[in-house]
């Protein structure tokens, strides 16, 4: 039901071997293709994917949600991509790069003849404006700290240079950028929606609404947008990888509540539904052998967690802690939503390389976890506070944390709100424990680094940060920063294997309870066809929609 | 009569910037930073302030409303903040299908209120009184979405006669239509109930019974005339009411109303959308009662304004 996937951190590149890596990049999306069924699979057709919520945009400097990033994704392009269906980074509208000795330049050869839907060809100063306008503030990306990395981008955004030094067209076909220390995670950087290339002109003469006038280059182009009903996209005639996508015309309707999506995907009135199988129905389908067949399963680069605020009395005990970790029936949780996720040992889900299958984590013992209590000093417990989303099945999750809490003598009140007033009192450090489900922490890029920085370094632990654990350890920042400038292929091994030995050292410290992993569950009708991996694409999230054809 | 249009748009207008006073309040009291919210998770707090500034967040309070109210006099409800298009757009978007169920839904309310409620009076206390108040009852307290579920279930699902929600059609309007329907039709036929027993018991009705008028033009020329005051004041109410959104409704059929719309835009924290969609849900208010006023004198001579 849940596989381990190979290769996961889709380690980092490389230097000078790049001719032999960019063809084996290629050779292996070739060869998924293959083993994804038959390369020559007839184009044509169409699908409809359905959504409760409208779409706020389409700009991929600003769409930021688990709705319009693979929307955004079919009809933009970035330089590096991601073989369909898995996390191995691959370029894609890079031809080809190479990586200087100090793994600090990169340069990039563009793949010729590539083309934006306004039939402009597509050129490196292309490259150079998308980074710029991610960067400049009057975007308002939420991307923009994904690039800090690039030199010059904070005089840049600062307003002290017109133009980003970092980034540097050397002719129409090559780019380069240098960054201002090795940053092991730079090319998932330029695969993220931020980095995807758009026209000047267009975003020019959109007059502030490109999100909802998009032109890019990928294998999808916006034909119709009715807001708040739907968005209609057409096959890009001119695509250059040849035979994708499969669909004609792929149409999102919004507006339509989960449970309507369902009668109308057994109606075949919808192909996908793009909000997930209803939680009442989730049971009767697996159930059903006919329905049950079209449910793709697939895991994601997730973990769900609850936060211990470690400034926070009586938090400041590592005991204390360390009780709460072994006081959860994960187990328990995890049925509670239907089995679609699983129990947590740590904080790397086991999609990623530096994932520890070794370590066990704190075990399901609430014996031991009140000993550990008295040990601190509260043989009686103590009260507390648990800060939850009010959305299903997040306060239900809730309430098993809290029943599982009272059970050692932990009297946790439950807070559950909006999610906006949460991740308020997370960032403002006012919440003792927190239950992150709904907001944190999905993976940006498969690389172990994004588990750390945005959400347990001492450089998050600010008012307005993500790091709600409060967490920061000086030693482990340091083993980290050096972790990142591990950037050349034959340091990868010594890479994912400190990252490794980090998150288990941060575990030691127990600031999270990792309770698990969730999976991706999809379901679509049988109308559309295609590998079970692309309609729960850990990068793609949540279908890579280029690869989705109509079934024969 | 002309003074007194002239004095209730004045009141208008003072209700109006109460309104944009208020909610403008409100919006900047909830504890949430929309800045934050639009700056995502992997923003440094230098972007989030930058952001912030972008946004004009950043200034007083009331510095921040008078370029508001300004921008707002000259038809500027400014950017979403998602979304980034001009808030009248979105708006704009949304208009059109919010009428045409908040017409159809009163136009529903009425077909099943009024018969109903005209029928409870003129058999006050026996069963068919009873049969129509449990109703009424049962109407105004069912959940719109179950209501709206077991519809498309049935009648579009099980038995294809309707499509299975969305927007387009003439025959898409109806579930939803007959949904708002049955709840207001509840509240329709309780008031139409109670104004026309009021009336039946005036003289007038007994004097034109008494000369041998005949009972349907009794009912409807001299009852229902009189008693249909009230219905017309919950008439305007409901203009104002639905043209804000009937965000359940709307989203059990995908209607692409405005109540989704603001449903939307305050999960995210889309100011600019709340204000709009607020001012301009306030607006409907305003004017539907004003028509409501309007029409009185004209069922009701002895309503005079001067």
């Amino acid at each position: 039901m849940y596989t381990h996937t190979s290769n996961e951190t889709g380690a980092v590149p490389p230097r000078a071997s790049w001719l032999a890596r960019t063809g084996v990049g290629r050779a292996l999306a070739v060869l998924a293709v293959l083993t994804f069924g038959s390369a020559m699979a007839q184009q044509g057709g169409s699908a409809v994917v359905s959504f409760q919520d409208d779409v706020a945009t389409l700009d991929p400097a600003i769409g930021y949600d688990w709705q319009n990033w693979s929307i955004i994704k079919s009809i933009f392009d970035g330089l590096m991509d991601y073989t369909p269906g898995t996390t191995e980074l691959i370029p894609h509208l890079a031809e080809s790069y190479t990586v200087s000795e100090d793994g600090r330049t990169y340069v990039f050869t563009l793949r010729q003849g590539i083309k934006f839907h306004n039939g402009r060809t597509m050129v490196a100063g292309d490259v150079k404006y998308t980074l710029e306008r991610t960067l400049d503030p009057a975007t308002q990306s939420p991307g923009q700290g994904f690039y800090l990395t690039i030199e010059g981008a904070q005089e840049f955004i600062d307003g002290a240079a017109d133009e980003v030094s970092g980034i540097v067209v050397i002719d129409d076909s090559t780019v380069q950028f240098t960054t201002s220390e090795p940053d092991a995670s730079f090319l998932h950087k330029l695969g993220l929606n931020f980095a995807h290339i758009v026209p000047r002109e267009t975003v020019e003469a959109a007059n502030g609404d490109f999100g909802h006038q998009p032109v890019g280059t990928g294998g999808f182009m916006l034909k119709e947008w009715v807001l708040g009903q739907r968005i209609v996209l057409e096959r890009n005639p001119d695509y250059f990888e040849a035979g994708v996508p499969f669909l004609d015309e792929l149409t999102f309707q919004v507006g339509v509540d989960q449970n309507v999506a369902f009668l109308r995907l057994q109606r075949g009135e919808v192909d996908i539904l793009g909000d997930g199988i209803p939680s009442a129905r989730y049971t009767e389908v697996m159930a059903d052998p006919t329905w049950s067949k079209q449910v793709s399963i697939g895991e994601q680069m997730q973990t769900g967690y609850v936060t211990i605020n470690v400034e926070m009395e009586p938090f400041t005990d590592l005991r204390v802690r360390q009780a709460l970790n072994m006081a959860i029936n994960k187990d328990r949780i995890v049925r509670i939503i239907n089995n679609r996720a699983v129990p947590a040992t740590q904080i790397l889900p086991p999609l990623f390389a530096s994932h520890d299958v070794n370590y066990a984590g704190y075990p399901y013992d609430p014996a031991a976890a009140k000993a550990l209590l008295a040990d601190a000093g509260f043989p009686n417990g103590f009260d507390t506070v648990l800060y939850a989303y009010n959305v299903a099945p997040n306060d239900r999750i809730a309430q098993a944390i809290q029943a599982d809490l009272a059970e050692i003598g932990v009297r946790a009140e439950l807070r559950t709100q909006a999610q906006s007033t949460v991740i308020e009192a997370g960032g403002a450090g006012e919440a003792p424990l927190l239950w992150s489900g709904g907001m944190a922490w999905i993976a940006d890029y498969p690389d172990p680094n994004n588990f750390y920085w945005p959400i347990l370094a001492c450089a998050s632990n600010i008012p307005g940060g993500w790091n709600w654990a409060k967490y920061c350890d000086e030693s482990i920042e340091a083993r980290a920063a050096h972790a990142d400038t591990l950037a050349r292929t034959d340091q990868q091994a010594e890479r994912v294997e400190e990252w490794r030995s980090i998150f288990v050292d941060i575990m030691g410290d127990a600031p999270w309870i990792p309770i698990f992993h969730e999976l991706q569950v999809s379901m679509h009708s049988t109308n559309v066809t295609g590998p079970d991996a692309i309609f729960v694409d850990p990068m793609h999230i949540p279908v890579h929609y280029e690869m989705v054809r109509r079934a024969e | 009569m002309i003074r007194y249009l002239l004095q209730r748009l004045l009141q208008a207008v003072g209700v109006m910037i109460g309104v944009t006073i208020i909610t403008f309040l409100l919006v900047f009291l909830l504890p949430a930073d929309p800045a934050r919210m639009i700056a995502g998770r992997s923003a440094t707090p230098a972007t989030v302030a930058s952001i912030r500034a972008e946004l004009g967040l950043d200034r007083p309070l009331p510095a921040q409303y008078v370029t508001y109210v300004k921008n707002l006099v000259t038809g500027d409800m400014g950017r979403s903040f998602a979304q980034k298009a001009e808030v009248t757009r979105l708006i704009g978007s949304r208009l059109v299908p919010t009428m045409q169920l908040a017409l159809a839904g009163i136009l529903f309310e009425l077909l099943i209120g009024l018969p109903t409620g005209i029928m409870a009076a003129l058999r006050r206390g026996t069963a068919v009184d009873q049969a129509v108040m449990a109703f009424a009852f049962v109407g105004v307290s069912a959940p719109q979405f179950v209501v709206g579920l077991l519809l498309i279930y049935f009648l579009s699902y099980l038995l294809p006669i309707f499509p299975l929600g969305g927007y387009g059609t003439p025959l898409h309007v109806v579930l939803p239509a007959i949904t708002v329907g049955l709840a207001g039709g509840g509240w329709y036929a309780r008031v139409t109930r109670s104004a026309m027993i009021e009336v039946l018991r005036q003289d007038y009705v007994r004097t034109a019974r008494a000369k041998g008028v005949f009972p349907t033009k009794v009912v409807f020329k001299h009852v229902l005339k009189n008693a249909v005051l009230p219905v017309v004041a919950l008439i305007g109410l409901d203009i104002g009411v639905f043209m804000g959104g009937i965000v359940i409704v709307e989203s059990v059929f995908g209607w692409p109303g405005i109540g989704q719309m603001i449903w939307q835009a305050i999960q995210l924290v889309d100011i600019p959308v709340i204000m709009g969609g607020v001012i301009v849900t306030a607006l409907f208010v305003v004017v539907g009662n004003l028509l409501a006023d309007l029409v009185y004198p004209a069922l009701d001579p002895r309503i005079r304004y001067s």
